[in-house]
């Protein structure tokens, strides 16, 4: 009882699993709202019609497979598989990119902190450079996950801090204070999805599923940190700039419409590797690390320096903390 | 088998009328085909055409949807007397209430839509079993149950009700009271999830206060009634359908009660915000004062707030509230003071400055206003469609041809004697 309208198979695609794929009850429930919800909207980009040459009917029939496909947590490995293939062929027919997309889980005994040296960061901004290559951020709206406030010396006031600053650093007589998703291991942007799209890994990164997230953008409104960033408009990224090495939950392609934020380089640090800010500080400011590993450089630091986070009265517990030397 | 008949009468009703009407009509589809147009344009390009961003990232979509859902929750007003504690008075007003409970339903929900990118389909994933609602932790979930449980409340029961009229039937209390309660205990609920979707976020300390639910109420419980108000006005003086003074009266001392709770709640907030202002002050500060060169709500804000104060003392004195064209004016300037009030000085400063200090301002685009005129008069045009179908069954001129013997028609109400406060004001002016 598919309700998925199939057209023939075009010649160019290669992998006939795709669309002989069962489908289960919910999915077939999901086609079919969809369907109704799509036929509604003539010239939706979702049903495969009005498609003439075979590259963009197989592009309509992966979109249209890419728009019911089940929330990610839902999955079983294999239809996992199948859409990391899909999500592949996507990137490629539609950026020309040959991405490669991970499902790395959270690996036991692995909970990740950071702390964030303030003598130290003298303002260069390298993190947000790093920052933007690697997780493949819009450059058109110029979107960044990390803020650099440079605050004058005796004041800790985000109010008057600059983020925004232009000229030559490190400025005399003040010091910087960089901000990030702090994956607060009481995330409050969490509860307030309605769809659940967003949640937290047992490895503590708070994590988007952007095929399920509709765009509401309650979760923005909820976090106290102003972490969490819009695509107002489809991203938009140089295809030699493009990362290939991505994760589903982490870097890949965004569309317009669904919220992001930084997963302390998912793809990077599930592999054992620094998030690239860390790895781009050229002060040294940066210390990330496994809180469960009692050898680790950010239990040091939690052990032998004075350190302080973001707004502690909330509750939210971030897995971020700042130090001074 | 009435079914038919009905449904017909029911095109009949919202296709014929005179020559105002069709332009009124032809008008709100002029506007809704232009906030079509700005629908799709921001279909195409996404949001960067509204004038929202990471910074405000909720505007005039939202706003707008928290005051129309008091709108709607208003209803309560007439329902819950006009029901449950049998006031006769209130008989006639109540299905033009439910109407603009239903229309107010319909433009939260055409809100919601916009305020998502584009993708209207998108949301089958709240569909519980094949979407994933996440409820009961989800303030939003719980928004999208209320509205829709309310929208479709409001529907069945009048329907059933003019069906009942129409087929020459009483409508059985069996069926439609039991209804009636939960829509009583639902109005007050949709407002108050709509305000703890906002009171609920510790990151946005100016909403993040208890005050909030009971203000939605206060403020929508002024609203609501108000345009109510002007609605019936409308009606009684446009149509055979009387509505008597005495309900219109009833209704005018619930909006000033009303609007009296909301400027006390105001007044404890101005007091909490600004006696000893701390850091949580900032967007209280922003709203009334501006920060800096940063004061685009400030005249917003202050005409909102002299015009609530003017409506509501003008409507404290008896003799002015007596007065039909002074309550009429009292009422449309006090829904269009709770709107800035509420619509634009609840939402937007709770974003501005960030939660990290920075400020950034917001001034809504074209598309924007479009999309949001768009919407409202598609609201007015299912309210003037749900009018014109209930007035002639009500008056019992539409009636099933299947029936043996029409009944007569409902006696009209007589109006009530001239109104005494009409006449000590002549008087007095001499």
């Amino acid at each position: 009882m598919s309700a998925d309208p199939v057209p023939d198979l075009p010649p160019g695609v290669d992998d006939g699993t795709l669309l002989q794929k069962p489908v289960d009850r919910r999915e077939a429930l999901g086609l079919l709202m969809a369907g109704l919800a799509a036929g509604a909207a003539a010239a939706s980009a979702c049903t495969p019609l009005n498609a003439s040459t075979p590259e963009q009917r197989e592009l309509k029939l992966l979109e249209w497979q890419e728009f019911t496909q089940k929330h990610y947590r839902r999955m079983t490995e294999a239809e996992r598989a199948e859409t990391i293939q899909r999500l592949e062929r996507l990137a490629k027919i539609r950026h020309n990119e040959d991405a490669t997309i991970a499902t790395t889980d959270a690996q036991p005994g692995v909970l990740f902190g950071y702390a964030f040296n303030v003598s130290k960061c003298k303002g260069y901004r390298r993190c947000v450079e790093a920052c933007i290559n690697e997780n493949n951020l819009d450059r058109h709206q110029d979107t960044q996950y990390i803020r650099i406030f440079e605050m004058e010396n005796g004041v800790v006031n985000l109010d008057e801090a600059d983020p925004t600053y232009q000229h030559e650093v490190p400025l005399e007589g003040h010091f910087y204070l960089g901000t990030q998703c702090f994956q607060c291991a009481n995330p409050p942007c969490v509860p307030v999805c309605p769809v659940g799209a967003t949640w937290q890994e047992p490895d503590g990164i708070v994590v988007i599923d952007y095929n399920w997230c509709v765009g509401c953008r309650a979760c923005m409104a909820a976090c106290p940190y102003w972490a969490r960033r819009f695509n107002w408009s489809a991203p938009d990224v140089p295809p030699e700039e493009v990362n290939p090495n991505q994760h589903y939950l982490g870097n890949r392609d965004r569309k317009k419409g669904c919220v992001e934020k930084c997963t302390f380089c998912i793809h990077r640090t599930r592999e054992g590797r620094l998030p690239a800010c860390a790895e781009a500080c050229p002060t040294g400011a940066r210390v990330f690390g496994n809180l469960l590993d009692p050898d680790s450089e950010i239990r040091w630091v939690l052990a032998h320096k004075t350190v302080f986070r973001l707004k502690e009265e909330l509750g939210t517990e971030p897995r971020f903390w700042y130090f001074s030397d | 088998m009435h079914i038919r008949p009905f449904l017909a009468q029911a095109l009949r009703s919202v296709t014929s009328g005179d020559r105002t009407y069709h332009l009124w009509m032809g008008s709100l589809t002029a506007i809704m085909l232009l906030g079509g147009y700005a629908y799709i344009v921001q279909a195409e390009h996404g949001l960067i055409v509204t004038g929202m961003n990471n910074h405000v990232s909720w505007g005039l979509y939202i706003s707008n949807m928290a005051f129309l859902v008091g709108v709607a929750a208003a209803a309560v007003i007439l329902v819950l007397p006009a029901y449950i504690l049998h006031d006769v008075d209130f008989s006639r007003a109540v299905l033009i209430a439910e109407g603009v409970a239903v229309s107010a339903l319909v433009m939260c929900l055409g809100f919601v839509m916009a305020n998502s990118p584009g993708y209207p389909w998108k949301w089958w994933r709240l569909t519980p079993v094949i979407g994933l609602l996440n409820w009961p932790d989800s303030m939003l979930a719980w928004d999208v149950i209320m509205l829709n449980g309310y929208l479709v409340l409001n529907l069945a029961i009048p329907l059933y009700i003019l069906y009942s009229h129409y087929t020459g039937h009483e409508p059985s209390k069996k069926k439609y009271v039991p209804l009636i309660y939960v829509s009583v205990v639902w109005a007050v609920s949709i407002h108050l999830v709509t305000a703890f979707l906002f009171a609920g976020l510790p990151a946005r300390p100016f909403w993040n206060s208890a005050l909030l639910g009971p203000r939605f109420l206060a403020s929508a419980f002024t609203a609501g009634p108000a345009f109510m108000i002007l609605l019936l006005g409308f009606i009684r003086s446009h149509s055979k359908y009387d509505i008597p003074d005495v309900a219109i009266q009833k209704l005018a001392t619930a909006t000033t009660v009303a609007a009296q709770a909301n400027l006390v709640m105001l007044l404890s907030e101005v007091i909490y915000e600004f006696y000893q202002p701390t850091h949580h002050s900032m967007s209280a500060r922003y709203l009334f004062f501006g920060l800096g060169e940063h004061n685009a709500l400030v005249p917003w804000i202050r005409t909102g707030i002299l015009l609530n104060i003017g409506a509501t003392f003008t409507l404290m004195i008896h003799p002015l509230r007596h007065n039909m064209r002074v309550l009429m004016a009292a009422c449309a300037v006090l829904f269009f003071g709770i709107w800035v009030e509420k619509g634009i000085g609840l939402v937007i400063p709770g974003f501005i400055p960030s939660p990290l200090g920075e400020i950034v301002e917001y001034t809504p685009t074209w598309v924007e206003l479009c999309v949001t005129a768009g919407i409202w008069a598609m609201g007015l045009f299912v309210l003037t469609i749900l009018v014109r179908v209930a007035l002639p069954i009500e008056l019992g001129e539409a009636r099933s041809p299947f029936l043996e013997q029409p009944p007569a028609p409902r006696a009209t109400r007589p109006r009530a004697a001239p109104r005494q406060y009409d006449n000590v004001r002549r008087a007095r002016s001499r």
